[in-house]
């Protein structure tokens, strides 16, 4: 297990879902989360692992992590992309 | 006065705006006049003797040195394809080839067309080698140094730079890696297929391709270049024809030509002119919400701009500008055939999703562009609204 998982960061689940809805998915709960907190978003969408990354980086987040996940009951193969969230904007100095 | 003024055809259908120009623009007067020409007098087979023949092969050949003259290249150096893929395929597929006994490497940018990388996969595979891409920073531009630090390695037979990107209109220092490709003896295939007829072309490259459908001129024809001092191998079954077996349309490769050089002839005032227009887009759509303006904002193509909205779906934005009347391009996988987005975009760490691509004709008017930018913040708005995205 990762320290992300450990640390028990906050799950999405966007499996089936098209661009931009992963994201969409994403900004909605963080929006309720702490600067600080972890996210983690799971995508079978290959745009994701491009979106996500580049929403942290226009919202002030950061990513801390990207795994291909291959599940063993026969699920779909898909990316767990992980942000870590910066302060919100607003209160951002 | 430019040419495109003088010969303004009437558009067939007035009250659309089609700003989706990059790799297809509506034909240029002059080309459609020569083909018009051709088709009356070079419609035979230009290998045939008889004077019908021989009328078409004269056609053939004055394309041939009409495009060498653009290019400054000698006109034997110049070939004919199919296309513009076609071109990409067979230079990067036979260069390997010829320089097999140098090893099997092909190195890329990240941001070639996927002609080139699947070619260059291809090649690298046959030859036993891989093919090593080189990435690119956030406006898509490739590190000479990392670069040519890839190209002098031991084992490689080719490296392929593109002249400019046509996605996001970066343009590539494809002075500088020419020069250390020349220093390291690899020779250096230039894309030049959104860049020809839009901006100089420098004599730096050992093989150049390039594409008619870009500059107005007939698609179904390609350009390859090829100086003769590359060694070329190209595998295929014998033909007289070997870069086109079968030959290529005489009446396209002669509007390909005449194309070439009306667009070649007021290049300096068109740049000037799309430029003005390009920087007042890349200014105004910069005042959208959360947007994206990606690419070099300087050393870039005069007709290309590039951008991608957060929380936008591109399907739905491109069929809301398209009942509005514009056509306009995008790189975001919601709007084609395959799940994956722009392979550009994802190299250079740009948001994927809701990506506009805009690419001016000459053609374009100021009114155009008027017309596009007054629509297209409402129309983002819309879209967004749909996905009930307020307050993310």
């Amino acid at each position: 297990m990762s320290d992300e998982q450990a640390a028990g960061p906050a799950l999405v689940d966007a499996r089936g879902l098209r661009c931009p809805l992963p994201v969409i998915r994403l900004a909605a709960r963080a929006r309720d989360l702490p600067a600080g907190a972890l996210v983690t978003v799971l995508a079978t969408d290959p745009a994701a692992r491009h979106d996500v990354p580049a929403w942290a980086r226009m919202r002030g987040h950061e990513t801390a992590g990207e795994r291909r996940v291959v599940p063993d009951d026969g699920a779909e193969e898909h990316w767990a992309l992980t942000v870590r969230l910066g302060p919100p904007p607003g209160r951002a100095s | 006065m430019t040419h495109t003024t003088e010969h303004a055809p009437t558009r067939a259908h007035p009250d659309r705006v089609h700003l989706d120009n990059g790799g297809r623009a509506r034909w240029h007067p002059l080309a459609r006049q020569a083909f018009l020409q051709a088709v009356d007098d070079g419609w035979a087979d230009p290998r045939r003797l008889h004077t019908e023949g021989r009328r078409a092969a004269a056609l053939l050949d004055g394309a041939r040195e009409a495009v060498a003259g653009v290019l400054g290249a000698r006109t034997e150096e110049v070939r004919f394809t199919h296309s513009h893929t076609t071109a990409l395929h067979s230079a990067v597929l036979a260069a390997a080839d010829g320089r097999r006994r140098a090893g099997g490497d092909v190195v890329v940018s990240t941001v070639e067309r996927a002609a080139v990388l699947h070619a260059a996969h291809d090649a690298a595979a046959t030859h036993g080698g891989r093919r090593v891409d080189v990435p690119v920073d956030r406006t898509g531009r490739v590190d000479p140094d990392a670069m040519a630090d890839a190209l002098a390695s031991p084992g490689v037979a080719l490296a392929a730079l593109q002249h400019a990107n046509g996605e996001v209109g970066t343009l590539q220092p494809v002075e500088d890696v020419h020069a250390r490709a020349l220093a390291a003896g690899v020779p250096l295939l230039v894309d030049a297929g959104a860049s020809l007829g839009h901006v100089a072309l420098p004599p730096s490259w050992d093989l150049l391709a390039a594409d008619p459908a870009d500059w107005g001129a007939p698609a179904g024809v390609g350009v390859l270049a090829a100086r003769g001092r590359v060694r070329l191998v190209l595998r295929g079954p014998e033909d007289p024809e070997p870069w086109a077996p079968g030959g290529v349309s005489v009446p396209a490769a002669f509007a390909a030509a005449v194309g070439l050089q009306a667009v070649a002839a007021d290049r300096e005032a068109e740049d000037a002119r799309r430029r003005a227009l390009i920087d007042r887009v890349r200014a105004t759509v910069a005042t959208v919400p959360d947007v994206e303006v990606v690419g070099e904002p300087d050393a870039r193509l005069p007709h290309v701009a590039t951008f991608s909205f957060l929380y936008v779906d591109g399907e739905a934005l491109l069929t809301e500008l398209d009942r509005a009347g514009l056509a306009v391009g995008s790189g975001s996988a919601c709007t084609a055939s395959t799940l994956e987005p722009s392979h550009v975009l994802a190299a250079m760490g740009v948001l994927t999703h809701g990506n506009v691509r805009i690419a001016l004709d000459r053609s374009t008017t100021e009114q155009d562009v008027d017309r596009f930018l007054a629509v297209l913040p409402g129309a983002v708005a819309r879209v967004r609204e749909m996905l009930g995205v307020g307050g993310l």
